[in-house]
Parts: structure tokens; C-alpha cells; sequence
């Protein structure tokens, strides 16, 4: 077994249980003390530090939703001094507001030790070239995958997004053995690449797809698996834990999330009860080592089971399953998280279209399209198409600025879109998942 | 010049391009007994604007507007042409020379001859140069 960190890595389930009891006690304790934030949160909870005796009490502990970031932005709930952060990343918000993360060296430590372990389990290290194709900036991709790839001794080649003919010239000259980038944006590679007559199979000495950053299935796996000749391994994570993070082992059955880094609940997200392993509910984890930004039973919002036995490469951990869903109506756009309240965010900017709203996703290729279906107002109307047209690169502007995604606009006839009682269903995923 | 009396209420109808929008205007200004005497659709990516003559526009404007379409009234103007070869540039010869631009146009050839209908930027200036080049424009009457 290709194994980063073995001491960890296998160590016996019952001592990464202490080992995360004193982990969660002593961060319960450094809260408590150093953050209003937490500590309000655990007052109105009732619950005092004293109450955590074993590691089952994290239950006892209040919840944080992505609500507390973006009402506390852009650093107000940070537990780091100013001077002790080394990065920032940004994501974007359910309301335009965008959410910060911050990082000291230690916490962007533990991050890459975690992918280090990840890529060192499907088996890449020194004499690989990985090709970082997830966007480099404020998106957390891009860093994150290029320092643990560093750390494992691999070569990086930093691609980004973008520019792909470039990209499959580069992945044959420089001989990229693997991939990280979202699952959609390979298939994309795959279709360009045989447009120019790359079999990516034959010429190039691509074997490893490490992809995430949006869902998939097994049965796309097994599509890009065939048709490219890779191993293709999920990778899960988001800005809030600090990026991606977990991957799976070569064993291809869930991710291993380490316990010295996070304590994974699954919960029912009615009721907030912690389920048994193997029972579906919302994701719950608990960063047990986190300087700036420290996350206590954080709700992702993603639905999943956890596997708590011991998995065939000899790993300890427990590990989650494919994301199988959202609790909240979150989409995923070419990798960029999107809702639906943002669409109606923007679109309540423009007084020449209504209120009511239809978001239409479909696969068109290996790319993700997104269709807002939007009606147009009265008064807006004048004979003119150009006027009309006019309005529409006005929606889609907003939109893209705002979403950071581009999306096509339709303008529809006033009164045309469904209306809904409750719970609207504004969205239309036509994707195959 | 009473240029006001030549002036005629063109309504135009936003529509979705999808099969029976036509259809839902057309039998909405039909159950109203409204006659429709000359029309066309403008097609753009998505949509379109159907744009019509009819001899009842309030009646047509309220009937339509009821039923949640998104309905305006444009001014547009009426020439005759001659039925022949070179009609159609007798007419456009005289806004090209005066610099008056035709945003868009249609025509019918019924029982008395050519009809343009014309949409253009400076309807009065319009119906001026036509007036004195001797060219004849329709009175609203004609049609409402």
C-alpha cells in the first residue's frame, strides 16, 4: 500500500477516537475562551466545555451553517490574529455576498497533508506530473490541489481552466501522468483532444483523474474510465474546510476523511440526530484543527452515508460516500456553486423583468448550460427588437456578474412561468446525474 | 400639414417563439371580432414581436393585454404603391433622399393595389416629403 503517513493512516480505530476527543476538547476550550462568536453560540446552547467528556458529546455542541459566514463577513468570526494569516480564499455567496476564508501557515499545513495522503493513496509521488486544471485564484482548486500535489514530490504543471487545445499539447510534451480538474472539464478535454486527433489513450502517458469540485456518478466514472484509459478518483471538499480535501483511496469507495484533521457526523436534517453508519442524512464535520476559521459541526449541506469499517487498502478512517444530493436547492455550475436565490437576487436589480423565475441545466457536450427563463415586464416592452435584445445582454450581464458563470437568457411572456404555492421548484436539471 | 389624420396605431405583441403563440393571439383578436388587415412577425433569437393593423387596436390592446400578453401601440404609416415593377423604389427613393430611416416595413397587395406599411424615426417629416412628392399615403380611417 502507497501510504503518506502510516502512523496515522493506520492507526487503530480506538486511538484515533482519543486522539480526536482531546483534539475536540481542546478546541472546545480555546473557543470558548478566545471567540464571542463561539462562545455565544455554545451559551445559547447551554453548553459548557466541561459537558464534553467523551467523544459522542460533540453532539451536545450548537451547528454553523454557510449563513454564519456570510453574515459575518468578510473576517468577523476569524480566530486568527491579522498578522497570523497567510492566505485568503473567496467563494461566491447565496446572495452575491461572497464568503472569506482565512489560513495560517498551520492550517494551510494540514490542508495539503491531507491531499498529500489522498494523492499518495491512489498512488501517485515523485516522477509524476500532475496537471492542475481547476482555476488558480480566489477559487480554492487550483492552490490547494498544486501544494499537495508539491508536497507528495510530484512535478506540477499549473494549467488552470482554460485554453484547452494548450492544455492537451502541454499534457503531451510534458508527459502529465495525472489530471485534477472537474469532471465535466475532462470530458471536455477528452472531446478537444480527439478534434485534434489525440487519442489520450495511446499519445499521451495520462493515467490518474483525480476530479471533483462538482457531483458525479459512477456511471461517468466508468465512462471517462474506458474511453480515456485513466483511474478516475472522486475528490471531495469545499472553501469552508479549506478546499478540496479528501479523496479516494485506490480502492475507488468513498473518501477517507483523516480523523486527526475532521470529525464527520451524519445527521438527520430534520430532527439534527446523529444517524448510524450506512443511514443517509446532511454531512456534518467538525474541523478539529483550524486556526483562522475554525468549523464546528459545520452543514454543508450535502447528502451522504458514512462507512465505518476498516476499508480493503488498510486504511482506519471512516469514509463518506458520493454525494448523493443537497438539503437546500444549490446547483453545480461547470464547478461554481450556484442558487437560485442569487438569480433572484440579480434579477430584483433589473425593473425590466419580473420577479418569477426558471433556471434550466442541461449537458450540452461535456459542459454544463445554464437557462434563466425570466419574465418580461409590461412596461418594458416596445416595439423594437433591439430594445428587447438590449434587455436581455442587461440579464445576462448581471447574471454572469453576480454568478460568476455565464448563463443564456431567455425572455418569456408575462405570466407564462409557473407560479407555485410554498416551495417553489425553480430549477430544471436536465443532467443525466 | 395635418400630418395626424395619416398617422395609424400599429399593435405589436411580444411573443415567445414556440408553437401556438400566433394561434392564442390570433383567436383572442378573432372572439372579439377584431379584423386583422395587415401583420408580421419579427423573429429574433428566442422571441419574437408580432406586429399588426387591425380595424379595433383599443378593443384589440385591452383583449390582449387581459389575457397577460405584453402589447404595445407603435405609429406607423401607409403608402400606396404601384403594383409594377419599380413601385417599392418610388417610395424609398423619397425617405432615402430625405434621410429618413425605415426601421422596419411590410407590405400587402390587396383589391386597391400595394400598401407599405412603414415604421420610420421621424414619422411627421415622413409623411411630409410623401405628401409633396405626390405619392399617396392612407388615412387612419382607412383602417380604424
Amino acid at each position: 500500500m502507497n501510504c503518506w503517513d502510516p502512523r496515522i493512516e493506520e492507526m487503530p480505530k480506538e486511538d484515533l477516537q482519543r486522539m480526536q476527543y482531546k483534539l475536540l476538547k481542546s478546541l472546545v476550550y480555546r473557543l470558548y475562551s478566545f471567540s464571542a462568536f463561539y462562545h455565544d453560540r455554545m451559551k445559547e446552547q447551554k453548553v459548557h466545555p466541561d459537558d464534553i467528556c467523551k467523544l459522542s458529546d460533540v453532539h451536545k455542541l450548537p451547528f454553523m451553517f454557510k449563513r454564519d459566514l456570510r453574515d459575518n463577513y468578510p473576517d468577523k468570526i476569524f480566530t486568527a490574529s491579522k498578522d497570523e494569516l497567510v492566505r485568503y480564499h473567496v467563494s461566491s455567496g447565496t446572495t452575491g455576498k461572497p464568503t472569506v476564508v482565512g489560513y495560517t501557515q498551520n492550517d494551510l499545513n494540514n490542508w495539503t497533508t491531507s491531499l498529500a495522503r489522498g494523492l499518495t493513496s491512489v498512488g501517485l509521488g515523485r516522477g509524476d506530473v500532475i496537471q492542475v486544471s481547476y482555476g488558480y485564484g480566489l477559487f480554492t482548486g487550483g492552490l490547494g490541489m498544486h501544494y499537495g500535489a508539491e508536497r507528495i514530490g510530484a512535478t506540477v504543471l499549473p494549467a488552470s481552466v482554460g485554453n484547452t487545445e494548450r492544455q492537451i499539447e502541454l499534457m503531451q510534451d510534458l508527459g502529465a501522468t495525472a489530471i485534477a480538474c472537474t469532471p465535466s472539464y475532462l470530458l471536455h478535454i477528452g472531446e478537444v483532444a480527439e478534434k485534434m486527433g489525440v487519442n489520450i489513450k495511446k499519445d499521451t502517458r495520462l493515467r490518474t483523474g483525480i476530479l471533483g469540485a462538482e457531483p458525479w456518478t459512477d456511471g461517468m466514472r466508468n465512462r471517462i474510465q474506458d474511453w480515456l484509459g485513466i483511474r478516475a478518483y472522486d475528490i471531495y471538499g469545499t472553501s469552508e474546510l479549506s478546499g478540496p480535501m479528501f479523496t479516494e483511496c485506490a480502492e475507488q469507495k468513498g473518501f477517507h476523511i483523516w480523523s486527526d484533521i475532521a470529525l464527520v457526523e451524519v445527521i438527520d436534517p430534520k430532527t439534527g440526530e446523529s444517524l448510524e453508519a450506512g443511514e443517509k442524512g446532511e454531512l456534518t464535520i467538525t474541523i478539529l484543527q483550524k486556526e483562522a476559521l475554525p468549523m464546528i459541526r459545520y452543514r454543508i449541506g450535502d447528502i451522504t452515508t458514512m462507512e465505518e469499517d476498516i476499508c480493503a487498502c488498510g486504511r482506519t478512517h471512516p469514509r463518506i460516500q458520493r454525494i448523493q444530493g443537497r438539503v437546500d436547492d444549490m446547483l453545480i455550475i461547470r464547478g461554481i456553486n450556484v442558487f437560485p436565490s442569487q438569480v433572484e437576487y440579480a434579477l430584483m436589480a433589473i425593473p425590466d423583468v419580473g420577479e418569477h423565475f426558471q433556471i434550466v441545466v442541461e449537458r450540452k457536450g461535456a459542459l454544463d448550460d445554464m437557462l434563466v427563463r425570466v419574465e418580461l415586464n409590461k412596461e418594458s416592452f416596445s416595439d423594437k427588437i433591439n430594445d428587447i435584445m438590449k434587455i436581455r445582454q442587461k440579464v445576462e450581464h448581471r447574471l454572469r456578474n453576480s454568478l460568476n458563470v455565464n448563463a443564456d437568457v431567455e425572455l418569456v411572456e408575462p405570466g407564462s412561468l409557473p407560479r407555485f404555492e410554498g416551495k417553489s421548484k425553480k430549477v430544471i436539471d436536465k443532467r443525466s446525474m | 400639414m395635418d400630418t395626424k389624420k395619416y398617422v395609424i396605431r400599429q399593435i405589436s405583441i411580444f411573443s415567445e417563439n414556440r408553437p401556438g403563440r400566433l394561434a392564442a393571439i390570433a383567436h383572442a383578436l378573432g372572439e372579439e371580432k377584431i379584423n386583422i388587415l395587415a401583420f408580421s412577425i419579427a423573429e429574433a433569437n428566442g422571441f419574437g414581436v408580432v406586429r399588426a393593423l387591425v380595424d379595433h387596436p383599443e378593443k384589440a390592446h385591452d383583449k390582449l393585454l387581459s389575457l397577460g400578453f405584453n402589447i404595445a401601440f407603435t405609429d406607423v404609416i401607409a403608402v400606396h404603391m404601384k403594383d409594377q415593377p419599380g413601385g417599392l423604389y418610388e417610395v424609398a427613393k423619397i425617405l432615402g433622399d430625405a434621410g429618413i430611416n425605415i426601421e422596419y416595413s411590410y407590405a400587402y397587395s390587396g383589391k386597391e393595389g400595394a400598401v407599405l406599411i412603414l415604421r420610420v424615426d421621424q414619422v411627421d417629416d415622413a409623411i411630409k416629403k410623401i405628401k409633396n412628392s405626390g405619392a399617396t399615403l392612407l388615412e387612419r380611417s382607412v383602417f380604424h
